[in-house]
């Protein structure tokens, strides 16, 4: 093949739906064999090394965001019936839950508090921008819920929507060998806690793990969001961010 | 696997016109998820099907989120400009996150006797 032809077919490619769904999956891929090869360790995060690919990618060819969005939406688009299908092991499980309601009200108003209180104070007091403070404070938020809150406080919802990535992976990494390290075996508290702090992400992450986790995870998701879009707007009037 | 699919999408967007219709400050797949799990409950169904595909993309959830990570590529600057409070809160406030929260719900479940929720190992 000569060089035009090949310039051609990758001006075809490069902005072409197919190469970057296919990219998409190829990237998963590589990261959960990583993910698998490390004997499934927390510390080998299949999205972060997915995103590190496609980023570099991305960055390599000159493709904007929006051009590789146009073939990932189609995965992207999946987040929604996934949400609806958490209702499936909320059912199998749904008799762990009721007996354990008032542990989750609990930890659901100190998780909360704790997840904006602590992210407000830290980045204030290290001098961050009001802006990115607010987009700070609803980082444990799935990613609708917290980009509508930012909007409403005074936020920037696209930076928004990072942070909340980043606290997912992050999240996600650190949960399991903190709790092994403070010697907590109960798979409900372990996670109901990676659910708060690392929405859907530590959601995902906490399946992987076990039916049970997963389950209340996905709970604690669900009434965080809830939860941050009272307190934060609270949190955001008192201190006059 | 088409039925599952067509019943998760249903359940999703009933659940987007109903949050449009009562202005709820939730997104709508998760009212969605709740009339799914108000279908199963009342029905009793067994829904092999839905069932089957449900369990097959929540294995694979991870996935979902990637082109929304890859977004990021668009903040570099600014998350390069604020490094330290960012890095510092993200890491940090997601940390004491996990031990409180963790900490609050075994101490409530002690007190209140719901079990120790102890699978067979963790």
């Amino acid at each position: 093949m000569t060089l035009p032809v090949v310039g051609h077919l990758w001006v075809y490619l490069s902005a072409s739906p197919l190469f970057w769904l296919t990219a998409t999956l190829c990237a998963y891929l590589i990261g959960h064999e990583a993910h698998m090869r490390a004997g499934g360790s927390p510390l080998v995060n299949s999205v972060a090394i997915a995103t590190a690919i496609l980023i570099t990618l991305l960055l390599a060819t000159g493709t904007s965001y929006e051009t590789y969005f146009e073939g990932a939406q189609f995965v992207h688009f999946l987040l929604g019936p996934a949400t609806v299908a958490l209702a499936i092991p909320l059912y199998d499980n749904f008799a762990k839950v009721r007996r354990a309601l008032l542990p989750i009200g609990a930890a659901l108003v100190a998780g909360s508090l704790t997840a904006a209180g602590s992210a407000i104070a830290i980045a204030w007091a290290l001098g961050a921008d009001p802006v990115t403070v607010k987009s700070l404070s609803v980082k444990s938020v799935t990613t609708p819920i917290a980009m509508a809150i930012s909007e409403k406080i005074g936020g920037l919802p696209s930076l928004t929507a990072a942070l909340v990535l980043l606290t997912g992976v992050t999240g996600a990494m650190m949960a399991a060998p903190l709790f092994n390290l403070m010697g907590i075996r109960d798979w409900r508290a372990r996670g109901f806690a990676a659910g708060i702090t690392a929405h859907g992400v530590g959601t995902a992450r906490a399946f992987q793990v076990d039916d049970v986790a997963g389950t209340f995870a996905g709970i604690a998701m669900g009434l965080n969001g809830l939860a941050t879009s009272i307190f934060v707007p609270l949190l955001v009037t008192l201190l006059h961010l | 696997m088409i039925g599952a699919l067509a019943a998760l999408l249903l359940c999703q967007l009933i659940g987007e016109v109903l949050v449009r219709l009562i202005d709820a400050p939730l997104p709508g797949p998760v009212l969605g998820m709740v009339l799914m799990f108000l279908f199963l409950a009342l029905t009793k169904a067994k829904a092999v099907e839905i069932r089957a595909t449900s369990r097959r993309l929540l294995s694979h959830l991870l996935l979902l989120y990637i082109p929304a990570a890859t977004g990021i590529m668009l903040h570099f600057s600014r998350i390069k400009s604020e490094l330290l409070p960012i890095a510092v809160a993200l890491l940090v406030s997601s940390a004491l996150t996990l031990i409180v929260t963790v900490l609050v719900f075994r101490l409530v479940a002690r007190l209140t006797s719901a079990g120790d929720g102890e699978g067979s190992k963790p």
